[in-house]
């Protein structure tokens, strides 16, 4: 009973001292992540420039407008530019993600078989994922020259740093390339924590290596999975370098909100540049809640380790998930 | 069995492909002559350095860019692991309420849109004079690297048994000697890592860069790779953008190739428990 209270006091001074020690942690997001926030939203309720006042005169200077920056986006002028570049970071993001999923898990099922030339491959696969966005971004320019070696390839001349479907496609490619290999990483860790004798089981119990992948890997692989493609789809969702780099500030057929918004900020049009960056930051935490509350992402890892725990804790065989007795 | 391992390599030296083929083309052009620049034969024939020479003529100022990007990549990876460290372990060891709220609340701050961090700060540098400053863009860099340091370093920590500082406590240390003398050495593997990954990304970074700087001379390598207008003639001058890429990139590829075991085991640590 004694030993109540004691645990108590424990957990009081465990409390300070985290607080002491996340504290610098938490000044300093605070400083580039939590001010800049509250910043833009503030700034997205006003506009900068040059306006005539009720007596004519000429007043330079910050203007409250209210919602007016966020009312343009649906209406009026700029709101086909801002739907544009909706529409473009949603499209990107779907197809991007998709094809590095499929791309990634061929690459980490192809992995895991792999007894030799491991390092290599493990090398070479951090390749794309080591060079920056900006040079592979010109490095894909030259591929996709009038001249250059993707046209040679396909035997056609399309012009694929213009605007239209093939500037799209572009820094669609671009991207997939640089991002599927990281997927293939993380599903492979996913793979390897499988036990071999699950396999050994459904082998027993007759299902093909089809059904295998469908009936164990896939499922046991999905929290990885899950937690892989929520990086990739916000990742892409704030897509800027690629697009900027490769086809250029300014294009209709390439534009994302990120560039829309960094477009406005450059003109020193920051209430409108503010009020797109809030949108995107809304559309992101979104997703970003629709991840991890509909398909249980666990970025944490906390809520596993703690099962794991929980487990070892009872010393009971580990009894593995609900497998191939059907 | 044979044609399964046929079948194996075959898989295996279809990501190689994918994988070095564009960075391969990137090697092979920039060792070409200007003159054969449109080359399309697999080896440059004959090689030629000209394109390097001509990225670090001194027009160009490539070296000073290099310079600039050492700079800010390598300060904020030293203050991010300063400052990230004492909070890594702290979620990876302490028991205290809000724990998950924390981390998840660190975690979540490196999913914001880059962008709607930029504008307003772009502002706040302006204001406070800071624009073509390293500060202006070693501090907003941060805001990435800081959360993914944590992350990694948490991950780290967590995989050491608690019972080495237990036993270290119990032989009289207080729990900040145990983790000087005994975690932190031990955790020197994860450390590194961390380092290397913080390094690699603060070193690719653009957006922050391009926007908090307008002086040429302040220029980080990866925007001063996009800008690059030739050394010669009004054509955009990839060979020697290429040759750029090539000195850019050269150094990550080899961190990559040596250290690919443990950057590997740091980019899956968060993810894979």
């Amino acid at each position: 009973m004694t030993v109540l209270p004691r645990r108590g006091r424990a957990a009081g001074e465990a409390g300070r001292l985290a607080a002491l020690l996340l504290s610098p942690t938490f000044v300093v997001l605070g400083l580039v992540v939590g001010y800049p926030l509250v910043a833009a939203l503030r700034e997205s309720l006003y506009q900068t420039g040059q306006t005539v006042d009720a007596e004519g005169f000429v007043v330079q200077g910050e203007r409250f407008v209210g919602l007016d920056n966020y009312a343009a986006m649906f209406s009026g002028p700029a709101a086909a530019r801002f739907w544009n570049a909706f529409g473009n970071t949603t499209f990107f993001t779907v197809v991007t993600v998709a094809a590095e999923v499929v791309i990634g898990v061929a690459m980490a099922l192809v992995m895991h078989q792999a007894l030799r030339w491991r390092g290599i491959v493990r090398a070479g696969i951090l390749v794309p994922w080591a060079i920056p966005t900006a040079v592979s971004a010109i490095l894909w320019q030259w591929i996709f020259q009038a001249d250059g070696v993707a046209n040679a390839i396909i035997g056609s001349q399309v012009l694929w740093t213009t605007e239209g479907w093939q500037a799209k496609a572009a820094v669609m490619i671009a991207d997939i390339w640089k991002t599927a290999p990281f997927i293939g990483l993380l599903v492979l860790a996913g793979l390897q924590i499988i036990p071999r004798d699950v396999y050994e089981a459904a082998r027993v119990d007759g299902a093909g290596p089809v059904r295998q992948f469908f009936s164990i890997t896939l499922p046991l692989v999905r929290p990885v999975l899950v937690v892989a493609v929520l990086f990739r789809v916000l990742d892409t969702l704030r897509m800027f370098d690629l697009p900027f780099v490769l086809i250029g500030n300014r294009k209709e057929s390439v534009e994302t909100l990120t560039m829309l918004a960094w477009d406005e900020a450059s003109n020193l049009r920051f209430g409108p540049a503010a009020a797109y960056a809030t949108v995107l930051f809304g559309y992101v935490a979104v997703v970003a809640l629709v991840f991890v509350k509909l398909l249980g992402a666990d970025v944490i890892g906390e809520a596993r380790e703690r099962i794991r725990k929980d487990r070892a804790r009872k010393e009971e065989p580990l009894v593995r998930p609900g497998v191939v007795h059907a | 069995m044979n044609t399964r391992a046929v079948l194996r390599y075959a898989g295996l030296a279809a990501i190689l492909m994918y994988c070095l083929s564009p960075f391969y083309w990137m090697l092979v052009s920039a060792f070409r002559r200007p003159s054969d620049q449109f080359s399309l034969s697999p080896i440059p024939d004959p090689i030629s350095v000209t394109n390097f020479t001509a990225v670090f003529g001194v027009d160009v100022g490539f070296g000073r860019a290099l310079v600039n990007s050492v700079v800010v990549a390598g300060i904020a990876t030293v203050l991010t692991l300063l400052i990230g460290l004492s909070a890594a372990y702290t979620l990876a060891r302490l028991r205290f309420r809000f724990k998950n709220a924390v981390a998840a609340l660190i975690i979540a701050t490196s999913m914001f849109p880059g962008i709607s961090l930029v504008v307003p700060l772009l502002k706040l540098v302006t204001d406070i004079d800071w624009i073509n400053t390293y500060q202006a863009m070693i501090v907003p860099s941060m805001s990435f690297a800081l959360p993914l340091a944590v992350w990694n370093l948490t991950a780290f920590f967590r995989q050491m048994p608690g019972e080495l500082e237990e036993a270290a406590m119990i032989d009289g240390c207080t729990r900040l000697q145990a983790f000087r003398r005994i975690i932190l050495p031990l955790a020197a593997p994860g450390v590194f890592t961390t380092a290397i990954i913080t390094f690699i990304t603060a070193w690719n970074e653009f957006i922050i860069a391009l926007s908090m700087v307008n002086d040429k001379s302040m220029q980080t390598a990866t925007v001063a790779i996009s800008r690059f207008t030739g050394a010669y003639g009004f054509d955009q001058p990839f060979g020697t953008q290429m040759a750029a890429g090539v000195v850019v990139t050269v150094p990550l590829v080899v961190l990559v190739l040596v250290f690919q075991r443990r950057i590997i085991a740091g980019l899956t640590a968060g993810g894979v428990k």
